[in-house]
Order: structure tokens, then sequence, then C-alpha cells
């Protein structure tokens, strides 16, 4: 299976993550799969019109394409001309390049919120006037229409997060690569399920302060966040806790909140990424399919119930008081 | 006489998206412009918003330097709000800033930039065959060595700051997670595996042996592992004359602490060290698709040209200091902290820029190792920062790239100004009011072209030896 990667309007951090992907290395992984890259702008040897070569004879379609993968949101601006980015050497745009190639190819990947919705680059007046490939925002239709299909019969596949986690773009090329992924394999954004279908709480260490409502005040203490520290977690998709990032990491477990990187117009919380917004002293955002009375009567009497254990260790940045030995029967 | 012009792109294994316009004539170039084509516009996105978001928003101008701009972020709201991090918390954010800088300069040798060593033009030269062993593109063993060590590397970041890129770990008041005896024993365990393979691998002996060396002789009679590779490379083929720098260096300063500096901060000019000062720093834009008059970036705005212009080739802004360009990077850096060997190397081509890097991987071994060693489990790592209300502050760090500052302004609790100037704002700056070429485009002129060629692999050498930055050039 070939795969040609474009980097458009973006950070190239999802390339940077894929690259720690382990176990095996990313370059063994990929070949003993049988994925190779005509292209990738940090890996391949390639450059300038060598590169241009390549591109006419996939344009041309005398080179079959079986992977589009596109790291970063599209351009459109100025005034839609999408100038603000072209494909450096080639005199077009990025926006034109995509519109050209996607129909081309037999899958097409969104790599990041940016390439799937438009993500951080859209962020505040979105300056670029950047859109996702399928997606603005929350909106479906970006610069391929809300109706694209790709020859494989699949819409735009949101390998979404920011950055992506290396296994969720390694996972769905090998899918991919063994026809392992179809549409029913997708969430209602286009997410793959194998890691939308979790919620970033699951696995979540501060699990034992969220049962009982123990918050940190402050970033570095060890208490739950989504209380004060505008963690989403109990919303957002993602296997974050399941599978760590970097080893042993994850964003609560370093312990800052999750900003549900992997959503539609995270970039916008209409609030500072780090302070839960509370109406009325009640922190608004609640687990989006749990009735609202029910957690504010289970909330307030796990609070009610919280062992000093949980209260203390909750606003400390390390483990104060341990949990106690009971001794064994008998 | 032939004179032709060439644009040089898609330029890959640099990050982010670079075109670069040759005038060749008599088998050499003649001028250079170098364009960065792209504009997103981070400085506009944070305007009103609350300043806290600058560390979430920041990191991810970049994916490759994004704890840098994450440092930096968090140095400028503590200068906003006159407020000063917990000493451990500095020491942690310096180590795991330390960790990206390093990862940064491996990749950038063996996956960007050693290659280009291994294409056919180089076919009769006694070395290409371990170039190709070493570095063939996805294949070498070197780069799928380099790849296992980066990510085994990175694990300290898992442990100390979630995720690697774009982490929130770094904060004005110290950093997120309190490490104990066991992380601290983790980290250290890290730091050792990864000096046994610079030691085996990048460099074939001590990493003291290379940082004591000197002078310019002892350099090139290295002679171990892939950096005595590379040597051998730049005698054959006299990278030091290879895109020549005009010799002024600026450091920010690296892995700042109460005790100091790292790799202290400092101008180098005409073979003399000064003291940092940017009073006289400005952006210029008279090339730039920007408007609004040439600005410190303490009142620097940024006004996207959407006629783009004819006269102007780049989102670039160009920075100048006392009206010099100047040349930032790890070379610039050691350059400025008073090392023999750089200091020898100074004003020189490629040579010198990949040899700086190389100097600083094995230099900044010891101050990981002295960082995890001085870590202190008992410590505070965070006092936090309340939200800066009003205040403005410059956080100047050091990226791989070379000197990071970002300058912010708060009026009643919002992000008023913004402004960010990248290692590669320097390094890939177009011309001036004054028709001064940027220090790359400068850089360029006189580098060979053969015959026939449309992608010039001088020109490659010279422009991925600064190991430039677009995506941080063009936020």
């Amino acid at each position: 299976m070939n795969v040609l990667w474009l980097q458009a309007s973006g950070c190239g951090g999802c390339t940077m993550s894929l690259l720690c992907a382990e176990d095996p290395n990313i370059v063994d992984l990929l070949a003993g799969a049988g994925i190779r890259f005509l292209w990738h702008p940090a890996l391949s040897l390639e450059t300038g019109g060598e590169v241009h070569a390549l591109l006419d004879r996939v344009a041309s379609g005398a080179l079959p394409l079986d992977v589009l993968c596109v790291e970063g949101a599209i351009a459109r601006g100025p005034r839609g001309t999408g100038r603000y980015q072209m494909l450096s050497g080639t005199g077009r745009t990025v926006l034109d390049w995509v519109r050209q190639l996607a129909p081309l190819a037999r899958h097409v990947v969104a790599v990041g919120s940016c390439a799937a919705y438009g993500g951080v680059t859209s962020a505040g007046e979105n300056p670029s006037d950047a859109a996702g490939l399928q997606y603005e925002g929350t909106h479906l239709g970006g610069v391929l229409p809300a109706t694209f299909r790709c020859d494989g019969g699949l819409p735009v596949i949101n390998v979404a997060g920011c950055p992506t986690h290396p296994d969720w773009v390694t996972e769905t090329l090998m899918l991919l690569a063994n026809g392992a992924l179809g549409a029913d394999d997708l969430d209602a954004l286009g997410r793959p399920l194998f890691f939308a279908q979790h919620l970033v709480h699951h696995g979540c260490p501060k699990n034992e302060f969220y049962e009982y409502k123990a918050s940190a005040v402050h970033l570095c203490e060890i208490g739950c966040m989504m209380e004060h520290l505008g963690c989403v977690g109990t919303q957002a998709v993602g296997d974050c806790n399941i599978r760590p990032w970097n080893g042993s990491g994850s964003c609560t477990r370093g312990g800052y909140p999750c900003i549900s990187c992997t959503a539609p117009e995270f970039e916008e919380p209409k609030h500072a990424f780090t302070e839960t917004p509370k109406v009325a002293g009640i922190p608004v955002g609640l687990p989006s399919d749990m009735p609202k009375a029910w957690f504010m009567a289970l909330a307030s009497l796990s609070k009610a119930a919280t062992p000093e254990r949980l209260s203390k260790n909750a606003t400390s940045d390390r483990v104060r008081i341990l949990p106690t030995h009971r001794k064994p029967p008998g | 006489m032939s004179e032709s012009r060439l644009v040089v792109g898609p330029f890959n294994r640099v990050e982010g998206d670079l075109e670069v316009q040759l005038d060749v004539a008599d088998g050499a170039v003649q001028s250079a412009r170098v364009n960065a084509p792209l504009y997103r516009g981070f400085e506009r996105m944070l305007l009103g918003r609350a300043p806290s978001d600058a560390l979430t928003l920041t990191p991810r101008i970049c994916g490759i330097c994004s704890i840098s701009q994450s440092a930096a972020a968090a140095r400028a709201l503590a200068a906003a709000g006159g407020h000063a991090a917990a000493p451990q918390g500095a020491a942690i954010a310096a180590l795991i800033h330390a960790v990206e800088n390093v990862s940064d300069h491996l990749f950038h040798f063996n996956l960007f930039f050693m290659p280009d060593f291994t294409r056919p033009t180089y076919a009769a030269r006694p070395w290409h065959g371990r170039a190709v062993d070493r570095f063939a593109a996805a294949e070498g063993g070197a780069q799928r060595a380099a790849i296992e060590a980066r990510a085994a590397l990175m694990h300290i970041l898992g442990l100390m700051a979630g995720k690697w890129p774009h982490t929130l770990a770094i904060q004005p008041g110290g950093v997120t997670r309190a490490p104990g005896p066991s992380d601290k024993v983790r980290i250290m365990a890290s730091l050792t595996a990864f000096r046994r393979y610079l030691e085996e691998t990048v460099f074939g002996g001590p990493l003291e042996a290379f940082a004591e060396i000197a002078d310019r002789d002892a350099l090139m009679g290295w002679g171990r592992g892939d950096a005595g590779l590379f040597l051998d490379i730049a005698a054959d083929l006299d990278l030091d004359a290879l895109g020549r720098g005009s010799g002024r260096y600026l450091s920010f300063g690296a892995y700042p602490q109460d005790c100091g500096h790292a790799f202290a901060p400092g101008l180098w000019r005409d073979g003399r060290q000064d003291p940092l000062d940017l009073t006289r720093m400005v952006e210029e834009v008279a090339h730039s698709w920007m408007l609004g008059p040439a600005a410190h970036p303490a009142a620097g705005q940024t006004l996207p040209d959407e006629d783009m212009r004819e006269d102007a080739y780049s989102w670039c802004k160009a920075p100048r200091l006392a009206g010099e360009t100047m040349e930032t990077g790890a070379l610039a850096r050691q350059v400025v902290d008073g090392h023999p060997l750089a200091r020898a190397l100074a004003g020189g081509g490629v040579l010198a820029r990949v040899a700086g890097r190389l100097l600083e991987l094995a230099r900044s071994q010891a101050v990981m190792e002295r960082l995890a060693r001085e870590i202190d489990v008992s410590a505070r790592f965070m006092d936090p920062a309340p939200e800066v209300r009003a205040g403005q502050g410059a956080g100047l760090v050091e990226a791989a790239r070379g000197a990071l500052g970002h300058w912010v302004r708060v009026e009643k609790g919002r992000i008023a100004g913004y402004q960010i100037v990248a290692p590669t704002t320097w390094n890939f700056s177009p011309r001036d009011a004054a028709g001064q070429p940027g220090p790359l485009e400068a850089a360029l002129v006189g580098a060979p072209v053969a015959p026939g060629e449309t992608t010039p692999v001088t020109v490659q050498h010279i422009v991925r030896s600064f190991d430039p930055c677009m995506v941080c050039t063009v936020h």
C-alpha cells in the first residue's frame, strides 16, 4: 500500500508524534505491514524537481494512489484564493492540490485535528480562513464536500488529536492495508472507533478523586481537575489513559487537564483552557450522557463521604496521606 | 556566461514549508530569495484571550520546537505578572526543554541533513558506500538507531510532561507534576541509556572527549562514529567553505535557572563578545507580505498583506539588531558560550553549523545529567502564578534552532499584544528596507551549481545546515 503524505497548514507535530512510535519503531512497523511512503516531507530523500515529477504522475493517474494523508488544516484565505499556503516550488496552492489529489486516492486520511476539523490553525478569528478536509469545525463540509467519498467508499478518515497518538495513525494505516476499516468502524465525526469509543477518563489515574469530587485547585495538585481546572476528560474521546504516550504519559498523568483535542472546535472552549466555567458554583459541561440531576445528587453524596485521605491529597502535589491497611481478619 | 533562475521546492527534510529562488550564473548562485510560503496568524489568534491560553496555543505553533514555545510563553507570562517560578520547577522545565532540543539535534543530523550524501551524484566519492549504509532514507542503520534512541529518551517527557509534542506541563510558576524518588532514578536510567547510544553510535567515543576538542585539526581528526563519517565527508567536500556565515551570532542563553544559564546569553560580533541588548532590535517588513511599520516586537503587530504585493516575497518578517542580521542556532550558542572549538569555527559554513550542533549534543548530555542529579524530590515544583491582569513581559529562550522570543502585553486580563520572533525568522529572513539579504540568502551566494541541476545539492546542504524550522517562522 503506498502513501502520499502532504503537510498543509499545521505545526508538523503529528509527524513528530508518529516518529515516537515504538515496538517496533515506525520504519520497521510500516515496512513490516507493506506500507510504503511515495513521499513524506520529513522522511523522504526527494526534494524539489523530483517531487514535482512524482506529484504529476499521481495527478495524471499514471501512479495509482492508495492513501493520501494530509496533516494540517487547509488555508482558504486570502479571499478564498488559498494563497496563504502555496505548495512550494509548484506555483499552486495546497488547497488546489488537495482538491485534485483527494478524489484520486483510494482512501483519504486526515492526520490530526487541524486536517480533520480545522483545529488550532482555525482558532480565534481564523486568520487564514482554514478548514478541515471534510469538516469546518463541527459542520460537515470542509474543503471537500459533505458527500465526498473515496474510491474505497469511505469519507475522509479523521485521525483527530493534537497531536495524534502515533498508534492511532499506524493502526489506521495497517487496518486500511488489511481492508479491515469500514464505514461502521468510524464514529459520527469520522474518527476510527478503536480509539474514539473510549473516553480520556477511562483509566485516568485521578479516577478515585473524581469519584469523591476531591478536586485540585491549582495545577500541580494531584486531585481531579474537572471541577476547577478545565478538564473535560469525562467527555473527550481517546484512549489516552489506556495506552500511554511516550512510554507512560498522558495529559492528566502529566498533571494538566484534558482539553478534548480530538474534538472539533476544541480550540475555542469559550473560556480559558485551564479554568472550569461555572454557573452558580456548579461546573457546566458535566458528563454528556448522564442526567444532570443524578450527577448533582451523586456528587453531593460523594463529596459528603470523601475520606480525609482524598480531600487532603487532592490539594497536595504528592500523596500525603496513605491508604489505610486493614489487618487481615482472624 | 549562462544565466538562469531556479525555484527550488518543495524543500523537504526541513520543518515546514520553504521555497528558495536562485539566480544562477557562471556555475554559481549569484543571489537568493528565501520564501516562507505559509501564513497562519497565531499572533492574531491570541488577541483578546485569557493570558494563560498562550500556554495551550503557542506550543502548537510548532510540532518540533513545542516545548521551546511553551517555555517562552511561560517566561513571558511570568515576566508580565512579576512572578518567579519555583526553583526546582524551573530546573525540571530546563530538563524537559533540553530533552526536546537534544532530540531535535539528533533528528536533524540523522534524518534531515545526512541523507543528502547518499545521493547518486556522490557515488564516486570514497565515503559514499558508508553514507548509504548509515543514512539511506528510512533504511540506513543510523536512521533506525536515531529514531529508537529518540523515542526512548522521550520517555522522560512522557513521565514529566505527559506527552510530546504539545505539553501544558510548563507554567509560569513551575511544572505541573512533582517527580518522586522513583521518577528521578527512572529519568537517570533513560539518560544513561541515551549516553550509551551517543557514545557507541553517534560519536564512537566518550562524550567528554568530543566536548574537549578545542581546535579544528583535532575536530577533523576525530575519525570515529557517525560524527567521524560526517567530518570525513566535510573534509573531502570542503564544507567549511560552503555557505559561510557573517560571523555575527545571537544567543538568548539556554536553560535559565537561579544559578544562571547552562549556555550563556550574549552577542558575538567582529570577533568580540557583547552582552545581550535587544533595545535596538527591529522587525522589518519591507519585503514581507506584512503591513504596518517596522517595530520592536514589544510594539509590533501582525497585519498580513492580503494583496501579496509584488515587491515582497515571504510571510517571514526580517528581524535586525542595530541594523544587522544575526545568525542563531547551536553554533551561535556555543560561540557565545565561549567554547574554544566553536570560537575556532566562527564565521564558517556547513561544517561549522553541523559541528556546532554535534558539539552541543555532546555537551548537553552533561547538562541533562546534572539537572537530573540535582532534582530535590522533597521540594515544591510549582509556585502557582495568578492570571495576569495587566503588564508586559518578554520570554527569551533557546530552541534547538536558536533564539526564540515571545513578547506579551496584557490589559484588563486579556492579551492585548503578542509577538513571536523565532530562530528561523532571524536566519531565513527576507531582505530589509536597505536591501540587506537575510543570513541564509547571504550564505547561498557563491554556492556552486552543476550544469543541469534544478535542485542544486550544494544549496540543499547549506539550507539544511541551518536546521530551519519554517512552521515556527511563519507562526
